[in-house]
């Protein structure tokens, strides 16, 4: 219980608070059992939903459409105590592993939203409002005296205003738990990736319409309103589900080829898997958009596929390279891109990989670029592949230590790298700290290379030809 | 994959004339049948449009649906369209009830919408089209089969659930008239469902009976949705009229949208996958293309042998990973051609591979295939699964063939390959090779 800060539990308890006042306050006036059996079966729904949410691909996050149950209340239970009510609903949900303070949130977060939802409705719609139907009671709707003409076209607009009303109190008050508490886990159900903001937004407001159609079925099939509708929900389900699983393999199939391709050489073992962890330090700590910084992670795990263009006999030589050995390794960026450029979703990653060797002062290769010319991606990595050579142990020489290597990342600001690249991945290692190389027994297969192109402290040694 | 079956619409485009001739006379029966069947179908159709009056409105309102969801056309793994939005709202018109009336306060919502089957289907057939002119226009297929086959299946509905629609919608008694779209809207899937999967299996060279069980296991999740959709869209607009089109279409968007999403990640993973695959090329370990060309190879013969689509994308996957462990060799073996090197090592490449993609967590079928692609046919305590024996065939083909066009050369390897089918190679995927490479070019696979 002791996992939240003060500041959440204060938060949750005036949540709580609020959720309770609702509660007591607003009076049921009824003792309509139509009311009560209308209630039943939209908590009902509301807690099946809640309960098989679908996970989304960041880990720890999952979305459900049972808002849509909450929004059918506010329609059929007449505004905001009944919406409550449902939203109250998730204090009950069937999924393992929720916490009990976390079900007290969500429980809060719910009602809170869901009467917002209803006092929202009311308040558009007029009430007392002439063409309010009561929905329970109208049984026999294709009867000359079923509903009258204008009255379902006038509960539009205030049904609109009231989704509106929902997805903002429920997003609000969730973003505020995130803020005071990022690693909350009461947060679960939306989780901590913020790419997944936007996508979410667009589910909550396109599945809040099902609201309204639940609303509208009921005069016709009553409780079965309620059934069928979860038919396209759980083939919208299905979907988002195998999105998130097919969206894990690719990942993971991803990494396994691209250790793969490292398995030839014994002392980069990891090295793409660091450089693509340095790479999103970086980005963060520029605040790139989370697209991005999953994009320059992509690059940083992949900018040296090309190194297998290399002849091993070239990776392997002691001594100084002769100047076709040299354009051979020059050759990589070149190689990789070929490789990974017809791979649709690495748009600007691709840049990343084929200028991770440009130097700010444009003696760098493939291109030569200096400066600005360089794309951003390029310089992260430049600066990430540099770290980790230089804290890596190499047949040359043992691994230097963080601060040697970030001594020597300030010497070449300017000149090789980006300043402001290397300060931001300088503040980044101070805030996350650095899992670097750690060597097993080299496998049969593994040649023991005995140069590294991307040691910056010990450059590759070019003899000239004449 | 891409190149095999995506439809070929007889929509030919830009491509010169002889081609477009070559591509006319590629059009299989089935497909013609069914397009010149729609278009006598809807030629008559439009024509009875003519004095639809009353009912204007609602089909003005269904139409534009109609042609909005054909738009928003969905891609299916395995080059496969649908457009659910648009089979939602043709199934619904073509199912409909009373419409409650929208600033018509004057008119009579207790009788049933009068529209005709005939009307329905035209409504359809122009929604449809209108919603096809902006994919012509960007130079995509214009998807003339997926459209007739949908249109079939709405055609079927609307000439039963017309003439009937009166009787059995009755006060109080809503669950008749479910169920007898619950049966209609199984049949028109069933229908649209046939009718792909006899196209596909002349498009891929499938058999009928597989690509059936393919089509039905693929749609059956959008075939419910949209059937039950098209079912709350009926309902639903019994009370709140054509509004409940602009209601209900947030919750149809977001459920194609994740459709698309799932659709987008699977082409992302084999875009990936075939990338990944050419390290071995690019390296140097094989000739250029080989893993290409054995994943093209090895899914024709996959087909012939009556492979499901789920064994076929595994297949496809190891096939174009087979060579993956020649990265644990030092020297690349000259020219890659792995049949000529002996078995102990063509083994450690294998099972180096199979580890490598085990790794994966997620592909472990595939890794089994790949880990047994050295194993003789014939003398083993264990039988090499269907998926390692084709690609060990193939392989062997394609390292002697190596994409030479060469009818000599390919008729010489296969004779070297059938000769040793004694103990090395499993008769059944060599004959299943005979027949695809005598088919046509091997660059037409």
């Amino acid at each position: 219980m002791g996992r939240l800060s003060l500041g959440s539990w204060l938060y949750l308890a005036a949540i709580v608070g609020v959720a309770g006042g609702i509660m007591l306050i607003a009076p049921i006036s009824t003792a309509d059992t139509k009311w009560w059996a209308c209630y039943a079966v939209l908590a009902l729904l509301f807690l099946i939903c809640d309960s098989t949410p679908t996970p989304l691909a960041a880990r720890q996050s999952a979305w459900s459409p049972s808002s849509a149950a909450t929004l059918a209340a506010v329609v059929l239970l007449h505004g905001g105590i009944g919406a409550a009510m449902v939203g109250a609903a998730a204090v009950l949900t069937m999924r393992r592993q929720v916490l009990f303070y976390e079900r007290l949130f969500n429980g809060a977060m719910y009602a809170v939203a869901g009467y917002a939802a209803g006092v929202a409705y009311l308040a558009v719609s007029g009430q007392p409002h002439p063409f309010m139907p009561d929905l329970l009671r109208v049984t026999e709707i294709n009867s000359s005296h079923g509903l009258p003409p204008t009255m379902f076209e006038a509960l539009l607009w205030p049904f609109a205003v009231a989704a509106l009303a929902h997805v903002l109190v429920n997003h609000g008050l969730l973003w505020g738990m995130l803020l005071l508490d990022r690693r909350s886990a009461a947060a679960t159900r939306r989780g901590d990736s913020p790419a997944a903001l936007p996508l979410l937004l667009a589910y909550d407001i396109g599945f809040a319409g099902l609201g309204l159609v639940i609303a509208a079925l009921w005069p016709v099939m009553q409780y079965f309103a309620a059934t069928i509708v979860l038919v396209p929900l759980y083939v919208a389900r299905w979907a988002m589900g195998q999105f998130a699983e097919q969206q894990r393999a690719h990942s993971a199939t991803l990494a396994a080829l691209c250790q793969a391709v490292e398995t030839k050489d014994f002392y980069t073992r990891g090295h793409s898997d660091r450089v693509s962890r340095g790479a999103g330090m970086i980005a963060r700590q520029i605040k790139m958009p989370p697209s991005r910084i999953e994009a320059v992670r992509f690059a940083g795990m992949l900018h040296d596929v090309g190194k297998l263009g290399v002849p091993t006999k070239v990776l392997q030589k002691e001594g100084a390279l002769t100047e076709e050995e040299y354009a051979a390794i020059q050759l990589h960026p070149m190689r990789g891109l070929e490789i990974v450029g017809e791979i649709g979703f690495l748009n600007e990653a691709l840049t990343g990989i084929m200028h991770h060797h440009e130097r700010m002062d444009g003696r760098g290769y493939p291109m030569g670029f200096a400066g600005d010319e360089i794309p951003q991606f390029a310089k992260i990595i430049a600066v990430a592949d540099a770290f980790d050579s230089m804290t890596s142990t190499r047949s040359y020489r043992v691994a230097r230590r963080n601060d040697e290597a970030v001594a020597e990342l300030r010497k070449s600001a300017g000149s090789q790298f980006d300043p402001k690249i290397v300060e931001a991945f300088i503040s980044a290692l101070d805030r996350e700290g650095w899992k670097g190389q750690e060597l097993a027994q080299p496998r049969e297969y593994e040649i023991l290379t005995s140069q590294d192109h991307d040691d910056p402290i010990s450059p590759l040694r070019v003899v000239e030809s004449r | 994959m891409a190149t095999t079956a995506r439809y070929r619409d007889g929509d030919v485009g830009v491509r010169p004339a002889a081609q477009r001739w070559q591509a006319l006379q590629s059009v299989d029966t089935a497909r013609l049948l069914l397009l010149g069947g729609t278009a006598i179908l809807v030629a008559i159709c439009v024509a009875r449009l003519v004095g639809i009056g009353q009912s204007s409105q609602a089909a003005i309102a269904f139409g534009l649906f109609i042609a909005f969801g054909e738009l928003l056309r969905l891609s299916l793994p395995g080059g496969r369209e649908a457009a659910p939005i648009a089979m939602t709202a043709a199934l619904a018109l073509a199912m409909a009830l009373t419409v409650a009336p929208v600033h018509h306060p004057h008119a009579h919502p207790e009788s049933v919408l009068p529209i005709s089957a005939t009307q329905v289907v035209a409504v359809a057939a122009l929604g449809m089209a209108l919603g096809a002119l902006p994919h012509i226009a960007a130079g995509r297929p214009g998807g003339a089969t997926g459209m007739s086959a949908r249109l079939a299946a709405v055609a079927l509905v609307a000439f039963i659930f017309r003439p009937l629609a009166s009787t059995i919608w009755m006060p109080g008694r809503w669950y008749v008239a479910f169920c007898v779209m619950a049966v209609l809207a199984t049949m028109a899937w069933l229908l649209e469902t046939v009718i792909i999967a006899v196209i596909r299996a002349e498009d891929l060279r499938a058999r009928y009976s597989v690509t059936l069980a393919d089509e039905l296991r693929v749609q059956w999740r959008l075939g419910l949705a949209v059937g039950i959709s098209a079912i709350i869209t009926v309902f639903g607009a019994t009370v709140m009229g054509l509004d409940e089109l602009a209601v209900f279409a947030g919750p149809l968007f977001v459920i194609q949208l994740a459709f698309r999403r799932y659709a987008g990640i699977r082409a992302t993973y084999l875009q990936t996958v075939r990338a990944l695959a050419q390290v071995t090329e690019v390296a140097g370990y094989v000739d250029s293309g080989h893993s290409r060309r054995v994943s093209k190879i090895a899914l024709a013969v996959g087909r012939e042998l009556g492979m499901s689509e789920p064994d076929l994308l595994k297949l496809e996957y190891a096939a174009l990973m087979h060579d993956i462990g020649q990265l644990s060799l030092v020297d690349p073996i000259p020219a890659g051609a792995t049949v000529d090197v002996d078995l102990a090592k063509t083994r450690r490449i294998a099972e180096f591979g199979a580890e490598v993609i085990s790794q994966t967590g997620v592909l472990d079928e595939v890794a089994a295939i790949v880990r047994f692609q050295w194993l003789p046919y014939r003398g083993n305590a264990v039988k090499p699964p269907l998926g390692s024996r084709i690609i060990r065939v193939v392989n062997a083909f394609d390292d002697q063939v190596a994409g030479s066009p060469d009818r000599d050369r390919i008729a010489a390897a296969i004779a070297g390959i059938r000769a040793r089918t004694d103990r090395d190679y499993d008769p059944a995927v060599v004959a299943a090779l005979a027949i695809v490479t005598s088919r046509l070019p091997l660059s037409r696979l």
